[in-house]
């Protein structure tokens, strides 16, 4: 594996099976009584938010401590307006601490990138701007595969505000390089232009994707973007890209319903189908932490085995 | 002050090797009595280059540049004039301002300033600027711009291009549809979608562009478009230059060389207004040069301080450094074309940094053929050097190049203003 995790397109097909096997074994931790190793004891690893996320935050703060790592949570948060301390001030503090690994949300894209050419520890990307998100990439594959057995060959239908979305970017990525057919859904004006590169087809029309998706992921409809001109109305929204109990019917019949959270109920999502039995958002979340432990374990390179990991 | 100098040997515009002789400030017939010699065998001679697009930072942003540090990158980078953007702050739109900007050119001495005067009060793109009092002053202003805003509101644009014709002015136009472009931060295609970075349009320039073209059409105005960025633009510009239409445009060296594949670090030093476009808009505007639809290469020279690029993408500020690359890197750009032998390159460079940019900023002492009687405004080139890019060696204070590190062709020897060296063997004189 590479030393950072930025993007999704950093891992190969061995590097991100190599997690989720990682990450099953982490899960098993999560059963013990004692949910503790002490794989990373006295490395330190730095939550670095410029963003709220209390739910990526305290699963990235629970993954590091389950590996006995000395957490520092680092709320920087701050926008492009005003000024406080700089990026790189920031960065160069936390070589300075010696962090080892520095785990970052910022409302930039791009952010991560320029944090990793100023700090020799193992950057990983929380989630960028409009960019990425890998590690929710890598709990959505880690879910699926938990879920319907494979990854290989799947149909994942990725649904809403596409142009906006970093969970989408990771999620295409990470799928196809693991061999999976994505589609992704959205109004045109949802879409980026430049789409039309992506590894994965693209549709406007949801009821025509639904009835061969093995997989289906609602994004969530930012606030601003109900406002933004992109969509007539919310309930036109809703009407034609949410998902009722309707269209949840017209999914096979082994098909499961994820959202990376936070959900519009009612929006892109009605109650019942976040709620039935189908929807995995509940163990997203609870495999976010495992697949977290797992990169973290893998770019630090702890001693989980007798054998040497390579701390590139 | 100025001398007499004999230049041996040297290759006007590329052409056979041949003396120039420089006598109080002009050209002149016979090797004056006395002449400090210069032997320059191998060397090119080059009118003087004309930037119509530089940033001088001063007044307001003097920790970014300063006309004395601006105007020395400009006379290192063989440049004998430059165009002074009203940007600043205060913003250059009274004729106080204007002449300020001048005199602080005439002072430094490196090179001569020519302030542009902003089309409208404060850039605001509301009411417009006295023009005509600009005009008048001594900075004696002829292009009028509120680069780095577009004047959208079309009637405005229309007033402004008719007004100027009063005193032989140019609207020089930031073509760029602000409504298209809110919080756009590199150009909107495969890259943009992929990086997650807000998309800019080629459509937001060249729907701004075709109807100033109109416009200028119609009013009988002269307009001229700063730093044309795209394929579509330049289909546009040919179109209209096709009509007979008075309508002029540049492009920076930088839409030459580079695209928008280099944003994928995330290093704000290639983050610029218009941005870095595809493959397919840079062979066009390469094409566009060769073929005179591009009338004038310009620098579009931005420096900024440091801390306003060492952040995020998305908080840094627009720009690039030019001035001291602009020849090496159009040399280069011209040359990967394959399009042009020695023969052709050389005065078609002269064309393009000299003498078009000379005729369209109405500078009567530049641009002019390098025959006696004229006045000695030359750059020396050597074409045979090569040479790698250190921001930190500059004589701007801006160190946003994005050429750094980069090894280009053709270095620049000596600068003359008006039979004075501002530059020799690559210092400052």
């Amino acid at each position: 594996m590479n030393r950072h995790l930025l993007s999704a397109a950093d891992l190969s097909r061995d590097d991100a099976l190599l997690v989720l096997d990682t990450a099953e074994e982490m899960a098993q931790v999560a059963d013990r009584p004692i949910k503790k190793l002490p794989t990373l004891r006295g490395r330190t690893v730095v939550n670095l938010f410029f963003e709220d996320s209390t739910r990526t935050r305290t699963s990235f703060e629970l993954a590091a401590k389950r590996l006995s790592a000395d957490v520092i949570n680092f709320s920087a948060k701050g926008s492009s307006v005003s000024k406080g301390e700089s990026l790189k001030d920031t960065a160069l503090t936390l070589e300075a601490m010696g962090a080892d690994a520095v785990v970052v949300r910022h409302w930039a894209s791009g952010a991560p990138h320029r944090l990793a050419h100023w700090i020799r520890g193992s950057v990983l990307n929380a989630g960028d701007g409009t960019h990425e998100h890998p590690t929710q990439a890598l709990l959505d594959a880690f879910t699926m595969r938990q879920r319907l057995g494979r990854l290989e060959g799947l149909n994942v239908g990725i649904v809403g505000d596409v142009l906006h979305s970093r969970v989408a970017r990771s999620n295409v990525l990470l799928l196809h390089t693991l061999g999976a057919d994505v589609t992704v859904v959205a109004p045109p004006t949802l879409l980026p232009v430049g789409v039309d590169a992506w590894p994965c087809a693209v549709s406007f029309d949801l009821d025509g994707v639904l009835p061969k998706c093995d997989v289906v992921m609602m994004l969530r409809v930012q606030r601003e973007r109900m406002h933004g001109g992109f969509f007539p109305t919310t309930r036109e929204y809703s009407r034609r890209y949410g998902l009722d109990a309707r269209r949840l019917a017209m999914l096979p019949d082994d098909a499961i319903v994820m959202h990376p959270g936070p959900m519009n109920r009612g929006v892109e999502i009605a109650a019942e189908v976040a709620d039935g039995v189908r929807s995995t958002i509940v163990e997203q979340v609870a495999n976010g932490v495992s697949v977290r432990m797992a990169v973290l374990y893998l770019l630090l390179g702890g001693d989980l085995s007798a054998g040497s990991e390579d701390v590139a | 002050m100025s001398g007499s100098w004999a230049i041996r040997g040297v290759r006007p515009l590329g052409g056979e090797p041949a003396d120039l002789f420089i006598d109080n400030g002009e050209l002149v017939d016979e090797e004056p009595a006395g002449a400090e010699v210069i032997d320059a065998a191998g060397l090119i001679a080059l009118p003087g280059l004309v930037d119509l697009h530089t940033h001088l930072r001063e007044p307001g942003r003097e920790d970014a540049e300063t006309v004395e540090t601006g105007t020395a990158a400009a006379a290192l980078g063989g440049f004998t004039a430059v165009h002074a953007m009203a940007n600043t702050d205060p913003v250059a739109d009274v004729a106080g301002v204007v002449e300020q900007v001048w005199r602080l050119g005439q002072d430094a001495g490196h090179c001569d300033v020519h302030p542009v005067g902003a089309v409208t009060v404060g850039l605001r793109g509301e009411h417009l600027a006295e023009l005509g009092a600009m005009a008048d002053s001594a900075a004696r202003v002829r292009i009028f711009s509120d680069d780095g805003h577009c004047v959208h509101d079309p009637l405005l644009m229309r007033r402004a291009l008719e007004y100027v014709r009063a005193f032989d002015g140019v609207i020089a136009q930031h073509a760029q549809d602000p409504r298209l472009t809110d919080g756009a931060q590199m150009n909107e295609g495969e890259q943009s979608a992929r990086l997650g970075l807000a998309g800019w349009p080629a459509v937001a320039e060249e729907a701004v562009i075709a109807r100033d073209c109109l416009l200028a059409a119609h009013v009988g105005g002269r307009v001229h478009f700063c730093h044309v960025s795209t394929a579509g633009s330049v289909e546009l510009i040919r179109w209209a230059k096709g009509k007979g239409w008075n309508v002029t445009a540049e492009v920076t060296p930088h839409h030459l060389f580079l695209t928008d594949d280099v944003v994928s670090t995330y290093d704000p030093v290639f983050k610029v207004n218009p941005p870095l476009r595809t493959a397919e808009d840079v062979a066009a505007l390469r094409a566009a040069v060769l073929d005179g639809t591009i009338d004038a290469i310009a620098t579009d020279h931005a420096p900024h301080a440091l801390e306003d690029k060492e952040t995020e993408w998305a908080a840094a500020a627009f720009g690039m450094t030019g001035l001291e690359t602009a020849l090496p890197v159009v040399v280069a750009a011209l040359l990967e074309t394959g399009a042009l032998d020695d023969a052709q390159l050389w005065p078609l460079v002269a064309d393009r940094m000299s003498s078009r940019p000379a005729a369209i900023g109405r500078l009567s002492g530049h641009g002019q053929p390098l025959l006696p009687g004229a006045p000695a405004n030359l750059v020396l080139v050597d074409p045979a050097a090569t040479w790698t890019v250190d921001p930190a060696r500059g004589a701007s204070r801006g160190r946003n190049t994005p050429f750094a590190g980069r090894t280009l062709p053709a270095r620049i020897v000596a600068t003359f203003l008006r039979g004075r060296p501002t530059a020799l063997d690559g210092k400052v004189a």
